[in-house]
């Protein structure tokens, strides 16, 4: 149990350690500073010049967001063209998937273009070499770079003092994937192959076990997307079980390397945020408060899982080495619960064990980090999400000082606090209207377990199922509950669409914010303003994540794990 | 807070009669409307009402009892009736304010001038404006106005509560004269500037009464969010609907209303306009009418304050503190020469030279002297003096003056009197030199005398992040000695109204507020341009336009008040937002159990107040959420107590008291309701 442990603090410790520095170079890509990958200019100038975008034009929020949106929509319709006809096109399907089912690739094209990856479908068999590596790859660095592009926008906004110029969402997005992701991909890569993950164009090998039975075992060209897969915060795994599988998450060593690759990004940007603006004990403030949410959540999901069972425990069974249902030997209870709480924390999705199989407490963790939605979180747009929540804190304990509210010098006004309090209020929307309305089927449809064929353990369970998918869509995570039979046109559709909308209003609303905040008044800060660097207003935004968070939540997760757990200890 | 608030009891018998009726009137759903969170709660009451309804000609079992329904019913009711109760107490109370200084303004004969100086008898309310009165000695002013012609001694103790009388005068910064306050001495002529009806007063109780009051920018955006937060609950609420369903636990309407209910913020939903309206009124009760209620809230986030040294910073005017003799005069004919050198110097300064002398033994009159040549002090002369009968010519002056004298007589100034001089003028004193035969004999030190507990006053501020400006027409040497001792932080000396009008803009374009306060129509700009610009009632009409509030008293200390007034009301909304939020923490722990524990028994786990029943649980929650808006209507009125300790200090101390107060109070609150209910017997 000790060298769990001592793994855990291995990863999160190293994830922090290199998140600094890491930061700082993040801050001087996007200040436009020298870095020592200035080499890759020409490839962007490159870029630039087949599409006629001027990379140094200055834009203001809404040009900026139109520019997202316009390059986002060709990948939708790029994304849709390969999907629906990945069957017909010649090159590299060595094992003959077919075409993706319309709904099916919906769901896929939106999952990949909106940095989620909820799979359902499998990828040994349900896309080719060729949509794995032109569509799912593409996505997953061009995907991740749209939320640190947007990211970008937003520092700029905070830290311009006036005018409306937030930057140039092009130069930031090829520069996020050339100056950031691809060069720690390369890296990553290069380990992983050490590391016998496999790298090939061949086709399913074919293998005969000790038991003389014949198997197809699915490989392909994997070490390629792992790394993108973790860096980008993506978690689309190359294979169906995501980092369980063999192939996908060899040894202890690569789940080390691809659990420290989900955290760097989102950790970085924290210092990026604190170099960029000037700000670094604002910064530390965020680090703290994430820190804090995310360990709150982590450790008790890794002592419950380390643990075991209390149910096998009663049936005399002994549970040595934790909680293993769904879970890698090669791994341990340990460092898949504290992957999982990782995964959801930070909206990756990828998995090392299965989710659904975990004590009930754990699995509400999960379900918690994802709700919450503003604990580290995604490349880019986990500090976005969290700038949602400094706004609604500053507000409130704003007035408390005795002034009108102000963050950074600038006024936050009516326009806003609507803003802020409208992208909060769509995350618990999808969630809570989404599993409503599934639930709602589900309770009218008569034969619903037969009909529909959704849920395989209807009662707490199953509701805890389709509350994490669609907690999991909305917070762009992409990771399963599972045993949810999720392939089907309603969950599709439904996923699909909240997974756009909730990927959207969220860059869009706190982008706008930062456009409006940087055309305001700049107001120096003196002994009468609120410090937002402070250790108080750290434990104000922690309340405010916190407790709002718990009283949407509260009754949802009384329902299923809380009611699951005290069931089950009866 | 401070000596010029008027504490009037919160509650008075006719304050609670109109806010009774105020509650009912306010139902009206195009009033409530206004407030989304209480609205929704209005909306609540109706479905519960036609449920109740219902429910008393076909009972249904899964909808709970008639009488528990009913219960809940009358409570929600009282929920919106408690809300705008706390509206209508504030209403009220602003209203009897202002009425009372109304009051002051009964109709009153006037003397209207028509052309060829005749006077016409007219009733005030007859009164337009541009017309020319004549107002005598005994009279009532009958309205507002400005001085044209005449000075006048002035009775305004019935709007400022001061006692002593005031001069004002035709011309110059001191020709307003206010409706309703007596003439003492002598007759003027006044020109009428307010048509009836437009008066600050009435504007202010529009403002108060609601017809014409706007939310200010703030209230609208903390509405915003909570109206978010009201929609965010809304969500929970429904949803739970078909998951109750799905857990086979089907939850009565009456328990998901009332989980609405207790869960959106109807706390400070219910007291928001009240607190803005209270703002307002302290304002009122410092006398100092403000014109909008926008001027109150961003009065709260002024950066820097312009504060006359006059008045403010020291009192009244420089007053004589020492002799200091030369040339071997004995010391108490020195003093005796500088008394008799005065007896015709009525300047306040002349006058504090006989006072100290009188205090130092030697005392001097006029009727002893009467027939001995008196020198005026005049602008041209700048000395003044007297020549004794004895043929001794005493004089005294401004020391420029007096040496030009001093040397046209051939005379020298000795070396000591130069360096007293300049010992004096280096301490922020002003020195006045004294020649007997046009000899040198010595100075008298003028001091500025500093207001006693000025210096902390400023250091509150300071803490507070308002840097305090002092602006003083006196040189720039005596300037920086007394902004040294106030500990002011900057100073504008030998200040006209133009250098006024560009510090300001020079704050503004570093992006700071400024509050400042004037009088004369030189000041109007100023006044318009600042931030905050509180006009003195005596002031010129146009000082009183160009500002946003009017300060009755004349008071320039007020310029502090106002800003006080202002952070306490942003203070009050930010605590009880925290506290209404924080109070839902406790609300979730006595419903959810209670919406559950029918089908899942285990629940009863989270039941940590171990409630009675599910029933007494969601009747307790939905009473303690309806009861704690009129036990909070004080504080919402008198404001949370505001202390100058600093932004990090100030957060924790409401953090503590309101957040984390928050959370606990309704754990305690419920749990005492759910063990009455249940010890009589009522669930």
């Amino acid at each position: 149990m000790t060298t769990e442990i001592t793994g855990i603090l291995l990863i999160f410790g190293l994830a922090v350690a290199m998140a600094i520095p890491f930061g700082k170079y993040i801050s001087r890509v996007y200040k436009g500073e020298k870095t020592f990958l200035d080499f890759m200019s020409p490839l962007e100038n490159l870029f630039f010049k087949l599409s006629g975008i001027d990379p140094e034009a200055q834009w203001d929020w809404k040009q900026n967001i139109k520019a997202m949106l316009t390059i986002n929509f060709v990948w939708f319709i790029l994304g849709m063209i390969i999907l629906v006809s990945q069957g017909v096109i010649p090159l590299w399907n060595p094992d003959g998937i077919p075409a993706m089912e319309p709904t099916q690739a919906f769901n896929t094209v939106v999952s990949f273009l909106t940095n989620t990856n909820l799979q359902h479908y499998s990828g040994e068999t349900g896309a080719s070499y060729f949509s794995q590596m032109f569509f799912i790859m593409f996505m997953q660095f061009v995907s991740a770079g749209t939320g640190m592009a947007a990211l970008a926008l937003l520092f700029k906004g905070l830290a311009n003092k006036s005018g409306n110029e937030l930057g140039n969402f092009y130069n930031l997005l090829v520069k996020s994937c050339t100056r950031i992701l691809l060069p720690v991909c390369v890296l990553i890569g290069t380990i992983f192959i050490f590391n016998n993950m496999p790298m090939t164009f061949g086709g399913a090998t074919q293998v005969i076990t000790l038991q003389g039975d014949t198997v197809n075992v699915a490989t392909g060209p994997v070490a390629a997307m792992i790394p993108i897969k973790e860096l980008g915060t993506n978690g689309g795994g190359f294979f169906g079980p995501n980092s369980t599988h063999p192939f996908e998450n060899p040894n202890y060593v690569t789940n080390i390397v691809e659990n420290i690759a989900m955290l760097l990004i989102p950790i970085s940007m924290i210092f990026a945020l604190g170099f960029y603006l000037n700000r670094k004990k604002f910064a530390y403030m965020i680090f703290w408060v994430m820190t804090a949410g995310f360990l709150m959540l982590a450790i008790p999901a890794v002592v419950l899982e380390l643990q075991g069972n209390p149910a096998i425990t009663e049936m005399g069974i002994r549970q040595d080495m934790g909680s293993m249902e769904g879970k890698e030997v090669r791994i341990g209870s340990a460092a898949s619960a504290f992957w999982g709480i990782a995964n959801t924390v930070i909206s990756c999705g990828s998995v090392n064990s299965m989710h659904d199989s975990w004590t009930p407490l754990s699995g509400m963790f999960a379900m918690l980090g994802m709700q919450l939605n503003a604990f580290y979180g995604g490349v880019g747009v986990g500090i976005i999400n969290m700038f949602v929540f400094i706004i609604i804190a500053v507000f409130i304990a704003g007035l408390m000082v005795g002034r009108t509210p102000e963050l950074l010098g600038k006024k936050i006004e009516a326009k806003e606090v609507k803003i802020a309090i409208l992208v909060a209020v769509a995350h618990y929307i999808f969630i809570l209207g989404g599993t409503a309305l599934a639930v709602y089927i589900y309770n009218t449809t008569p034969e619903a377990a037969e009909t529909l064929k959704w849920l395989n353990n209807p009662s707490n369970h199953g509701f805890s199922e389709m509350l994490y998918e669609f907690t999991s869509a909305s917070a762009n995570n992409g990771s399963g509950f599972e045993g949810l039979g999720d392939n089907t046109p309603f969950w599709n559709i439904s996923t699909g669409l909240v997974m756009l909308l909730n990927r959207f209003i969220p860059i869009i609303g706190p982008v706008a914010i930062a456009g409006y905040l940087s055309q305001k008044k700049y107001i120096p800060e003196s002994a009468g303003s609120m410090r937002i660097d402070s250790p108080i207003f750290g434990i104000v935004l922690f309340s405010v994540i916190v407790i709002i968070g718990a009283l949407i939540f509260f009754p949802v997760l009384a329902l299923g794990p809380i009611s699951e757990f005290l069931l089950m200890i009866k | 807070m401070s000596k010029h608030i008027k504490e009037n009891k919160l509650f008075q018998k006719d304050i609670i009669i109109n806010a009774l009726k105020a509650s009912f009137v306010k139902l009206n759903p195009a009033v409530m409307i206004k407030n989304p969170v209480m609205f929704t709660v209005e909306v609540g009451t109706l479905i519960m009402i036609v449920l109740t309804i219902i429910l008393l000609f076909s009972p249904d079992p899964a909808q709970g009892s008639f009488i528990y329904n009913l219960t809940l019913t009358v409570i929600l009711f009282l929920t919106v009736l408690f809300a705008n109760f706390a509206e209508g107490v504030a209403e009220a109370r602003g209203k009897a304010q202002a009425e009372s200084l109304r009051k002051t303004r009964q109709d009153t004969p006037a003397n209207l001038l028509i052309n060829g100086g005749k006077v016409k008898k007219i009733m005030s309310s007859e009164l337009k404006k541009g017309d020319l009165i004549l107002v005598s000695e005994g009279e009532i002013i009958p309205s507002d106005g400005e001085i044209v012609e005449g000075i006048a001694t002035i009775d305004e103790s019935a709007i400022t509560g001061e006692s002593a009388p005031v001069i004002r005068e035709a011309g110059g910064d001191k020709s307003g004269v206010t409706g309703g306050t007596k003439v003492l001495s002598d007759s003027i002529k006044v020109l009428i500037t307010i048509e009836k009806g437009e008066s600050f007063l009435d504007k202010m109780i529009m403002l108060v009464e609601g017809a014409s009051r706007q939310k200010s920018p703030n209230e609208i955006a903390l509405t915003i969010l909570l109206a978010g937060f009201t929609l965010m609950f809304l969500i929970v609420t429904v949803t739970l609907h078909p998951f109750g369903i799905y857990a086979n636990t089907p939850i009565a309407i009456a328990f998901l209303v009332s989980l609405y209910v207790c869960l959106i913020p109807t706390t400070i939903g219910g007291l928001l306009s009240a607190i803005g309206i209270a703002g307002m009124d302290r304002a009122l009760r410092a006398n100092v009418i403000s014109k909008s209620g926008k001027a109150v809230e961003t009065a709260g986030d002024i950066d820097t304050l312009l504060l006359d040294k006059t008045g403010t910073i020291t009192i009244g005017n420089r007053k004589a503190t020492n002799f200091f003799k030369v040339n071997g005069m004995d010391e108490n004919t020195f003093i005796k020469y500088c008394a008799m050198s005065s007896l015709a110097d009525e300047t306040p300064e002349g006058k504090s030279i006989i006072e100290l002398a009188k205090k130092m033994g030697i005392e001097v009159n006029h009727s002893a002297h009467s027939n001995e040549k008196f020198f005026k002090f005049t602008a041209q002369t700048r000395m003044s003096g007297i020549d004794l009968k004895d043929g001794t010519e005493v004089r005294k002056g401004a020391f420029d003056v007096i040496k030009q004298l001093v040397l046209d007589n051939k005379n020298i100034v000795p070396h000591e009197m130069q360096s007293v001089v300049n010992k004096i003028a280096e301490d922020g004193g002003t020195p006045l030199a004294v020649t007997v035969n046009n000899k040198a004999a010595g100075v008298i030190q003028l001091e500025d005398i500093i207001k006693t507990g000025i210096q902390e006053r400023f250091q509150r501020l300071r803490k507070m992040g308002v840097k305090t400006v002092m602006v003083t027409g006196d040189n720039p040497l005596t300037a920086k000695f007394i902004a040294n001792v106030a500990g002011v932080d900057d100073y504008i000396a030998e200040a006209k109204p133009e250098d006024k009008m560009n510090y300001i803009i020079n704050e503004q374009r570093s992006g700071k507020l400024v509050a400042m306060m004037g009088d004369g129509t030189n000041d109007a700009p100023a006044l318009a341009q600042a931030d905050v610009g509180v006009a003195m009632n005596s002031g010129t009409q146009a000082a009183k336009e160009a500002g946003n509030m009017v300060d009755l008293d004349n008071d320039p200390t007020k310029l502090i008040e106002v800003v006080e007034i202002g952070k306490q009301l942003l203070i009050t909304r930010g605590s009880i937002t925290t506290f209404s939020i924080a109070n839902d923490v406790a609300k979730y722990f006595a419903i959810v159990p209670a919406l559950f524990i029918a089908t899942i028994p285990q629940l009863q786990t989270l039941n940590i107040m171990n409630l009675t029943s599910p029933q007494s649980a969601i009747l307790a929650a939905v009473i303690f959420n309806a009861l704690i808006i009129p036990m909070l209507i004080p504080l919402a009125l008198r404001g949370v107590v505001y202390k100058p300790i600093g932004a990090e200090k100030l957060l924790t101390r409401n953090l503590l008291i309101y957040g984390l107060g928050g959370v606990i109070v309704p754990f305690i609150g419920i749990k005492l309701i759910d063990l009455l209910l249940t010890l009589t017997g009522i669930v």
